[in-house]
C-alpha cells in the first residue's frame, strides 16, 4: 500500500510539472498582466517598471525556472494583483469551498441513493418514472439558472433565505465554518441545493442502474429465499454491492465540485476558491492560477487514491497494488 | 431569514441598552454595500485604481479632495498659496487620526516619501507625484511642496493621495508598514470618517465610524462591503434585502428596478467616454485586407464613419438610456471641453455615403472592429451596433469581440484598424484624455500612452504641452478647448457616449453619484 501511495505521489509531481508549464505558456500567449492591472494613465516607463518589479521582463523560460526553483521550496510566488502569497490566498478561501462541496455532496447522496434504489426496484412504477424524469431535468438545467431561480423564489419573493454570502461563521481549529451557525446554515441552503440538484440526478441514475444489475443476482435471490426481511436484503446485501459504483461517482463528482464550483460561487457571491480562480484568470494573475491548479491536481489525485482505498474496504477482493 | 432575526434581536438589544442608557443618539444603522470589484489591497499606496481608491478615501483623507464635480476642495489642507514653483499649504489644525494622535505636516512628508518605496505595486501612485520635486514640513501645520515646473494639475493629483499616519505606518521595511501588514489592519490609521475593523478577502470588509473624525459625522455606525462580481447576484441581494446599496445594476434590469417602490436609483453622468479609435499610421492597415492603401488616413472617411453612427440609437437601444451621446472626450461644460463639440454629431448616412464616394470608395470597404467583451457596460453589443451602422453605408464591418486581456494585447500590438474602448478622465479636465489618447506617441515624455490609433497632430501636441505649463485656469481652459477642437475637427477618434454611473439602493437611502464612478460611503445618507 505504501508503495502505491509513493508511486501516486510521483505521478502527481509529473502532472503538476507539465501543467504548470502549460499554464505559464498559456497566460503568456493570452496577454500582458500589466495591461490588465496598471492604471490606464500609466506611462510606458511606469509600465516597464511594473514589469521589472514583477519579474515579467525576463524571458519566459527564465521566469518558469525561477518559479520551479521557488516552488520546490514551497513558495508559489506572490499574486501579481494583491502582492500576497498566492498559496495563502487560495488556502484562505478553501474552507468555504470544501464546506459547500461537502454539504452539497452529502445532500445528493442522502437523497440520491434511496431514490435510485426505489427507482431500480420497480422500474415501471409511476413513481420511478417520475424520479427518472426529474433526474433528467436535474442535470440538464444550467447551474446558474437554477441558482438564480432559487434566489428569486426563496430570497426575493418569500424572503426566507439570504441570497448571497456565507453568513456568520464559527472558527473551529482556526477554520471558519458556516454549518455551525443558524445564519451560516441559512446561507448554505440555496447554493448547496443548486449544486446538489445536478449531482443528485447523477447519483440517482448510477444507483438505479447498479440496483437493476444486482437484483437478478443469485445472492439476492438466495437472501430472499432464506426468508430475510426486505429491509435486510436491501440494506445489507444489495447496498453493499452497489456501493462501489456510487463511491466512484460521488468521489469524482466531489472533486469536480471542489475544483470548479465557480458558477454557483459567482451567482451566490460565495467567498470560495472558484471565484478566486475566475478573477485571477481574468486579471492574468499567473501565480494564483498556477498555484490553484497545482493544488487542485494534488487534491484530485489524493481523492482518487482515497476512493481506491475505500474500494478495498468495501470489497476485500480488490487489491490496491494491482489497480495502481 | 435567520439573519433578519439576528438583526432584529441585535436591534432590540440595542434599543434596550439605549432605553437604559437614556442619552444615546437615535437608532443606529449599518450600511451594507455590494461592490462590483473587491479592492486588491487596503494599502492606500499599492494599486492606483478605482476599486482601491474608493475604499482608501473612506479611511484616509487627502490634502485636497475632489468634490462631486471633481473640483479640488480643502480637506486636510485648509488653504494654499502658489509662488512660482513653490506651493505652501496651511494644514487643518486639531485634526486627529483614528488612534487619537495629532495630524501634522510630518505625516504628509512621510506619506509622499513612501509612494515610490512600495514594492511590487501593479499600478504605482508615482503617477500622481511626477511633478513634485520635494515636499517638506516647515512647521507642524505648514507644508511646502516644490514642483519641477509649473504644475497646474498638482491639486488634482494630490487629491489621489490619502495621508497615512507617520507614527502608525512606520516600520523596519524601507516603506514602513508593508502592504501585507496594512492589509491586516496593522498601521491602517487615517483621519477619514471611518476606521478599519476587519477584512475577510472575498467575503466582507468592515469599517466603523471614526469618533475622532474632524468633519461631519457620517450616518452609518458600521459599513460592510461585500464583493459581488456577478451583476444579477447584486440585484438579487438588494431585492432580498441582504444589502442596502449596490454598484452598477445591469442596464437590462433598470426599468424594473425603477418601478420598484422599495428602491431608489441614482444616475450620474460620468467622465467615462466610450470611443472608436482608427489606425491613422499603418500602410496598409491590418484590419482592411482588401486595400493596399489605408483609407482611414483620409479625414473624409473618418468623418463618414462618424456620420454613419447613430449615437442616440445606441444610447436608447443598447444602453437602455443609461448613457449620454458624446461629441467630445469630456462632457461640456467640464474643464477644457468646448461648446462647439458639446452636442453629439447627428447621424447622416446619406452624407456619409457621399463623403466615401468623394474619397474614392464609392463601394466602401471591409473592416474589422475590435472590442473588449466584459470590460465596459454592454461593450460587445455597442460594437455590434456600430458594425451594422457602418455596414449600412457600405463599410462592411465584422466585430472581433475578445476577452479584455486578449483585446489589450492585440490593441497594444497595433493589430486593429479600428477598435472600441473606454476612457475615464478621472482628473475631470481635458488634458487627461488628450495626453493619453490623442497626443503623438512619445513613450519617454509619457505622451500618447494609449494612442493606439497613432493619430498625430503637432499643432495639437503643442497646445496641450503649453496648457500643461499654464497656471492661469482661464488661459489653460482656452488652450485645451482649442486643442480638443483641433482633434475633433480632424475626427481623430470618434466619441460615442458617456456612461451614466448607476447605483441602486433601498428607498430611504440617498447617494450623490460621482462622475468618477466611485462609491464613497461617507456621502451615502439616510433620508430624513
Amino acid at each position: 500500500m505504501l508503495a502505491t501511495i509513493i508511486r501516486r505521489l510521483l505521478q502527481t509531481l509529473v502532472v503538476m510539472l507539465v501543467m504548470s508549464a502549460l499554464v505559464f505558456a498559456g497566460i503568456y500567449l493570452v496577454g500582458d498582466p500589466v495591461s490588465m492591472m496598471a492604471s490606464p494613465e500609466a506611462t510606458d516607463a511606469q509600465r516597464e517598471a511594473i514589469r521589472v518589479s514583477l519579474g515579467l521582463d525576463k524571458p519566459l523560460v527564465m521566469q518558469y525556472l525561477v518559479f520551479i526553483g521557488q516552488a520546490v521550496q514551497g513558495n508559489f510566488g506572490n499574486s501579481f494583483l494583491t502582492g500576497e502569497p498566492a498559496m495563502r490566498l487560495i488556502l484562505e478561501r478553501m474552507p468555504a469551498t470544501l464546506e459547500l462541496a461537502s454539504v452539497a455532496m452529502l445532500l445528493s447522496v442522502l437523497i440520491g441513493v434511496p431514490l435510485g434504489i426505489l427507482a431500480g426496484l420497480r422500474p415501471r412504477a409511476v413513481g420511478s418514472r417520475a424520479i427518472m424524469t426529474g433526474s433528467v431535468l436535474g442535470f440538464s438545467l444550467p447551474n446558474f439558472w437554477v441558482g438564480l431561480m432559487l434566489i428569486m423564489l426563496f430570497a426575493v419573493q418569500l424572503g426566507w433565505l439570504p441570497a448571497s454570502g456565507r453568513g456568520a461563521t464559527v472558527s473551529v481549529l482556526g477554520v471558519p465554518l458556516s454549518v455551525l451557525t443558524l445564519d451560516g446554515l441559512a446561507s448554505l441552503v440555496l447554493p448547496a441545493s443548486t449544486i446538489a440538484l445536478a449531482k443528485c440526478a447523477m447519483i440517482v441514475r448510477v444507483t438505479r442502474a447498479a440496483t437493476r444489475e444486482s437484483l437478478p443476482m443469485d445472492y439476492i435471490k438466495f437472501a430472499r429465499a432464506k426468508g430475510l426481511s426486505e429491509k435486510r436484503v436491501l440494506g445489507v446485501h444489495l447496498l453493499k454491492n452497489i456501493l462501489i459504483p456510487i463511491v466512484t461517482v460521488a468521489g469524482l463528482e466531489f472533486g469536480q465540485v471542489v475544483a470548479f464550483a465557480v458558477v454557483t460561487e459567482t451567482v451566490f457571491s460565495w467567498p470560495g476558491m472558484g471565484k478566486l480562480l475566475i478573477d485571477s484568470i481574468i486579471n492574468l494573475d499567473r501565480p494564483v492560477v498556477v498555484a490553484y491548479l497545482m493544488l487542485i491536481v494534488f487534491f484530485l489525485v489524493m481523492l482518487n487514491l482515497a476512493v481506491d482505498i475505500i474500494y478495498t474496504v468495501l470489497d476485500p477482493r480488490v487489491r490496491l497494488e494491482r489497480r495502481a | 431569514m435567520a439573519s433578519r432575526w439576528l438583526r432584529l434581536l441585535a436591534g432590540s438589544t440595542l434599543a434596550m441598552a439605549m432605553a437604559l442608557g437614556a442619552t444615546a443618539p437615535a437608532a443606529a444603522r449599518d450600511l451594507v454595500v455590494a461592490l462590483k470589484t473587491e479592492p486588491s489591497s487596503l494599502d492606500p499606496q499599492y494599486h492606483a485604481l478605482t476599486p482601491n481608491t474608493q475604499i482608501s478615501h473612506t479611511l484616509f483623507d487627502p490634502l485636497v479632495r475632489a468634490d462631486a464635480k471633481l473640483q479640488p476642495q480643502p480637506a486636510l489642507a485648509e488653504s494654499w498659496t502658489v509662488d512660482g514653483n513653490v506651493w505652501t499649504f496651511k494644514l487643518r489644525p486639531n485634526v486627529k487620526f483614528s488612534d487619537g494622535s495629532p495630524f501634522t505636516a510630518e505625516d504628509v512628508v512621510f506619506t509622499y516619501d513612501r509612494v515610490p518605496k512600495v514594492p511590487n505595486s501593479p499600478s504605482p501612485f508615482t503617477l500622481y507625484l511626477g511633478s513634485v520635486a520635494k515636499a517638506e514640513a516647515v512647521d507642524p501645520l505648514t507644508l511646502r511642496i516644490t514642483t519641477k515646473g509649473p504644475a497646474p494639475l498638482l491639486l488634482i493629483n494630490l487629491a489621489q493621495l490619502p495621508i497615512l499616519s507617520k507614527t502608525a505606518a512606520s516600520g523596519p521595511a524601507p516603506e514602513g508598514k508593508t502592504t501585507t501588514q496594512l492589509n491586516s489592519g496593522d498601521g491602517l490609521v487615517g483621519t477619514g470618517p471611518y476606521k478599519f475593523v476587519s477584512w475577510k478577502r472575498g467575503a466582507e470588509l468592515v469599517f466603523e465610524r471614526n469618533e475622532n473624525y474632524w468633519g461631519k459625522k457620517p450616518d452609518w455606525d458600521k459599513v460592510i462591503y461585500r464583493p459581488m462580481s456577478n451583476a444579477a447576484g447584486r440585484v438579487a441581494a438588494l431585492l432580498a434585502g441582504d444589502v442596502d446599496m449596490i454598484e452598477d445594476p445591469p442596464t437590462d434590469d433598470l426599468p424594473n428596478l425603477k418601478k420598484n417602490k422599495d428602491l431608489f436609483i441614482e444616475e450620474t453622468p460620468s467622465v467615462r467616454v466610450m470611443y472608436v479609435a482608427m489606425d491613422q499610421y499603418a500602410e496598409p492597415t491590418p484590419g482592411i485586407p482588401d486595400l493596399r492603401k489605408n483609407p482611414l488616413k483620409d479625414k473624409r472617411v473618418r468623418e463618414a464613419l462618424s456620420l454613419a453612427i447613430n449615437r442616440d440609437a445606441i444610447v436608447d437601444r443598447v444602453m437602455g438610456g443609461v448613457a449620454k451621446a458624446a461629441g467630445n472626450a469630456l462632457p461640456y461644460p467640464m474643464f477644457g471641453a468646448s461648446k462647439e463639440h458639446a452636442e453629439a454629431p447627428k447621424a447622416d448616412p446619406k452624407k456619409a455615403k457621399e463623403l466615401l464616394k468623394e474619397a474614392g470608395y464609392p463601394d466602401g470597404f471591409s473592416i474589422t472592429l475590435g472590442a473588449p467583451s466584459g470590460r465596459y457596460v454592454n461593450d460587445s453589443k455597442i460594437a455590434q451596433a456600430i458594425a451594422s451602422m457602418w455596414s449600412r453605408i457600405g463599410v462592411k464591418t465584422s466585430v472581433e469581440a475578445l476577452a479584455p486581456s486578449v483585446f489589450f494585447k492585440k490593441r497594444d500590438s497595433y493589430s486593429f484598424s479600428a477598435y472600441m474602448a473606454g476612457w475615464s478622465a478621472t482628473s475631470g479636465e481635458m488634458s487627461n484624455p488628450l495626453t493619453s489618447l490623442l497626443m503623438t506617441r512619445n513613450p519617454e515624455a509619457g505622451e500618447g500612452t494609449t494612442n493606439r490609433g497613432r493619430y498625430s497632430n503637432p499643432e495639437m501636441d503643442k497646445l496641450v504641452r503649453e496648457a500643461s505649463r499654464t497656471m492661469d485656469d482661464d488661459k489653460r481652459a482656452k488652450l485645451l478647448q482649442q486643442a480638443s477642437n483641433l482633434a475633433m475637427d480632424d475626427y481623430a477618434f470618434l466619441p460615442l457616449h458617456f456612461e451614466l454611473s448607476v447605483w441602486a439602493m433601498k428607498k430611504d437611502i440617498r447617494y450623490e453619484g460621482r462622475p468618477d464612478q466611485t462609491t464613497l460611503v461617507q456621502y451615502a445618507t439616510l433620508k430624513k
